[in-house]
């Protein structure tokens, strides 16, 4: 049993109650609620004729349904503007904030809650959607949920939970010039297996951890779920307490002081104990390009797919399934496969950074003829941001297409899909078959940065040959 | 809103039914529902829906569309199940077509959690019994699975299952439908919210 990590203060601070059948009674701090996931949640409120216990703790945005091409409502989908409309109806109805497109920080949840200041440290955060463990990258606990539990967090302001135990994974060294946070998650994910996790919160934490911004951050702690942990998180630092400082939630004046100094009392201690401990060397970590259909499925720029007989045994079913799906041969090279269509966005990598670095990658070159590619940034906020920058200016010239913020192409609930057995180079999480909208479409995960090389190759390349 | 459908109620004690086997590792829940099923604000149309991409990949021989299956209730599956996205729609799906416990090697934790939630328990046994139970489910299989015992009796012999006492505890009480549970201690989340640092601390949180 972990003892004075972060993850065990914040768990007891929160505790609530013991309940009868063995599991805990946990306070959440900060509710995010999104069109999707929370209808049902809200219906069976009215179903048991119950009230949203703290109104001001949950927070509403739209973004898996939204077109990213024409946002003018009534949307041209008949489910989509229905699923909008009762979102908006259950906020007004029930006095939640509500950030709608428009508003300036509509968005993905995961990208506006951490923009607006809303995360913090030390809260417990819970949202129907598993990505919410991105917000553990600022020292929170941060965990997906069903509708059921969302309907429950309405209803008490709390959940039934087991404690999870806590996974130390040290990253030592830095990364190198043109690996990123992303193809470090992916690395980590490939070594751990995408079921490890399964009953673990992962600490990440060493010098390769320490260096990166609070956006890398989010994007290393957006996938833990990939690896099957619920939630993983940083412990804050003076990296953290820059992002938030003077954002619209956060805390002000002398409250501000008070609460850094509270935030940093809640740091994993020296001598806490973990349930497990693993090291990752970051110096090791190449670019980082999947080539199957689960996110563990992943190799080196320079690696071959591996054969069955490379694999563990317990690995060998899923990944004959993958040859087959993705029409890949064992053993054959990842760099120089053809790619169709190059998404850019989702919010593992639809952030303000995300899109500066692709931007240099882009600037003064053209995408490959035959290539479909469009960046959608991941919120209203980096829209304006990117704008300002000229960054639109940039991919637009070079043959990309400029969308309206949204989850878009990560899972395709909305008009932006693969069609038939197209190959995307993409910047999401998730390779899982047909999740990018077509029932055959294929998926290949990498950096922002490895996308835009890829746009403009047409092709899986090093990414690091463009900055030489 | 919630239709006409009447899911699992109250104390979960025993769960008869007819097993189905489903091979394969890592099953997500995108191939359970796929996404363009989420859009819905009810999640009664899901039952026939459930694995619709892999079933029309096998054109009537996936197991979810063989005869021998039909009614089936209790699922067979291997490790990590579930994995992926927190969708509910996913057990809403499964139950809605019919099923009623799942018994895997491993699962993944959302799942897991959301299938307690809506009052489907489970278990979970090594790889090996779940091969010998996958292939007899193929022939036909009747388990009577007794949650308090955590066992499994059929015209086969008994078989041991694991299920985390917590959520045992809880489909034995009732107490899986968490809501009033919950709100029986309102007194102290009232607390709990004046105690909680940040709340105290930040007057712009509601802004
Ligand atoms: S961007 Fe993708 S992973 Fe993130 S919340 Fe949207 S659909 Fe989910």
């Amino acid at each position: 049993m972990s003892q004075y990590t972060l993850f065990d203060k914040v768990w007891d601070l929160h505790k609530v109650a013991d309940l009868p059948g063995g599991s805990s009674q946990i306070f959440i701090g900060l509710h995010l609620i999104h069109e999707v996931t929370s209808p049902q949640a809200f219906g069976a409120l009215k179903d048991k004729n119950l009230n949203v216990k703290f109104p001001s703790r949950t927070v509403a945005t739209v973004d898996h349904i939204v077109p990213t091409d024409n946002q003018s409502r009534p949307f041209k989908d008949i489910l989509a503007e229905q699923m909008i409309d009762t979102l908006e109806k259950n906020c007004a109805d029930h006095k939640i904030r509500f950030f709608n497109i428009g508003s300036g920080s509509q968005g993905i949840v995961h990208v506006v809650a951490p923009e607006l200041g809303l995360t913090q440290p030390g809260m417990t955060i819970a949202c129907g959607d598993s990505h919410t463990s991105t917000h553990g990258a600022f020292g929170s606990i941060a965990f997906g949920i069903g509708t059921s539990q969302v309907r429950d967090v309405l209803a008490s302001q709390t959940l039934a939970m087991n404690k999870l135990k806590v996974r130390k994974i040290f990253c030592k060294n830095q990364l190198t010039d043109g690996v990123y946070a992303k193809d470090l998650v992916l690395h980590i994910i490939n070594q751990l297996g995408v079921k490890a996790g399964v009953g673990f919160a992962y600490e990440f934490t060493g010098p390769a951890i320490s260096e990166l911004s609070m956006e890398e951050r989010m994007t290393i702690c957006n996938m833990s779920i990939e690896g099957g942990a619920r939630c993983g998180y940083i412990n804050p630092d003076e990296t953290t307490f820059n992002y938030i400082k003077e954002k619209k939630c956060s805390p002000k004046n002398q409250n501000w002081n008070l609460a850094v100094k509270w935030w940093k009392s809640l740091v994993s201690e020296e001598n806490a104990i973990y349930d497990d401990e693993i090291i990752i060397d970051a110096a090791k970590v190449e670019p980082t390009v999947t080539w199957g259909i689960t996110p563990g499925q992943s190799v080196g720029i320079n690696q071959k797919i591996p054969e069955l007989n490379d694999l563990n045994k317990d690995d060998q079913f899923i990944a004959g399934e993958a040859y087959e799906y993705m029409g890949f041969n064992p053993g054959q090279k990842i760099k120089n496969t053809p790619i169709d269509v190059c998404f850019i966005g989702s919010c593992t990598n639809g952030r303000i950074s995300d899109l500066r670095v692709a931007s240099k990658i882009v600037k003064g070159n053209k995408v490959a003829p035959h290539i479909k590619a469009f960046v959608v940034p991941g919120s209203e906020k980096v829209a304006k941001e990117a704008i300002h920058e000229g960054l639109d200016e940039i991919f637009i010239q070079a043959g990309f297409q400029w969308r309206e913020p949204g989850c878009s192409m990560c899972l395709a609930m909305n008009p932006d899909k693969l069609k038939g057995n197209q190959i995307s180079a993409s910047s999401s999480n998730r390779n899982f078959k047909g999740r990018q909208g077509s029932p055959n479409g294929r998926t290949l995960l990498m950096s922002p940065a490895m996308v835009a090389a890829a746009a403009i190759s047409g092709k899986v390349c090093d990414v690091r040959d463009f900055l030489k | 809103m919630t239709g006409d459908f009447f899911g699992p109620q109250g104390k979960i004690k025993l769960i008869k039914g007819r097993c189905i086997s489903l091979i394969g590792d890592d099953i997500d829940t995108d191939r359970i529902i796929p996404a363009r099923f989420l859009k819905c604000v009810t999640f009664d149309s899901l039952g026939s829906a459930v694995f619709e991409d892999d079933r029309k990949d096998l054109k009537g021989k996936h197991p979810f569309d063989l005869t021998i299956n039909k009614n089936s209730s209790i699922l067979i599956v291997n490790s990590n199940f579930g994995c992926g996205s927190s969708r509910e729609h996913a057990p809403q799906a499964l139950l809605r077509w019919g099923i009623r416990a799942i018994i895997g090697e491993s699962f993944a934790e959302i799942f897991y959690s959301n299938c307690v939630a809506i009052g489907i328990p489970c278990f979970t046994m090594d790889k090996i019994s779940i091969n010998t139970i996958q292939e007899k489910s193929e022939k036909g299989l009747i388990f009577d699975i007794d949650i308090s015992k955590a066992e499994a009796r059929s015209s086969e012999g008994k078989f041991k299952l694991e299920i985390k006492s917590s959520s045992k505890n809880m489909f034995l009480s009732g107490e899986w439908d968490a809501t009033s549970t919950l709100l029986n201690n309102s007194n102290l989340i009232e607390e709990k919210i004046k105690k909680l640092p940040y709340v105290q601390l930040n007057e712009d949180f509601s802004k």
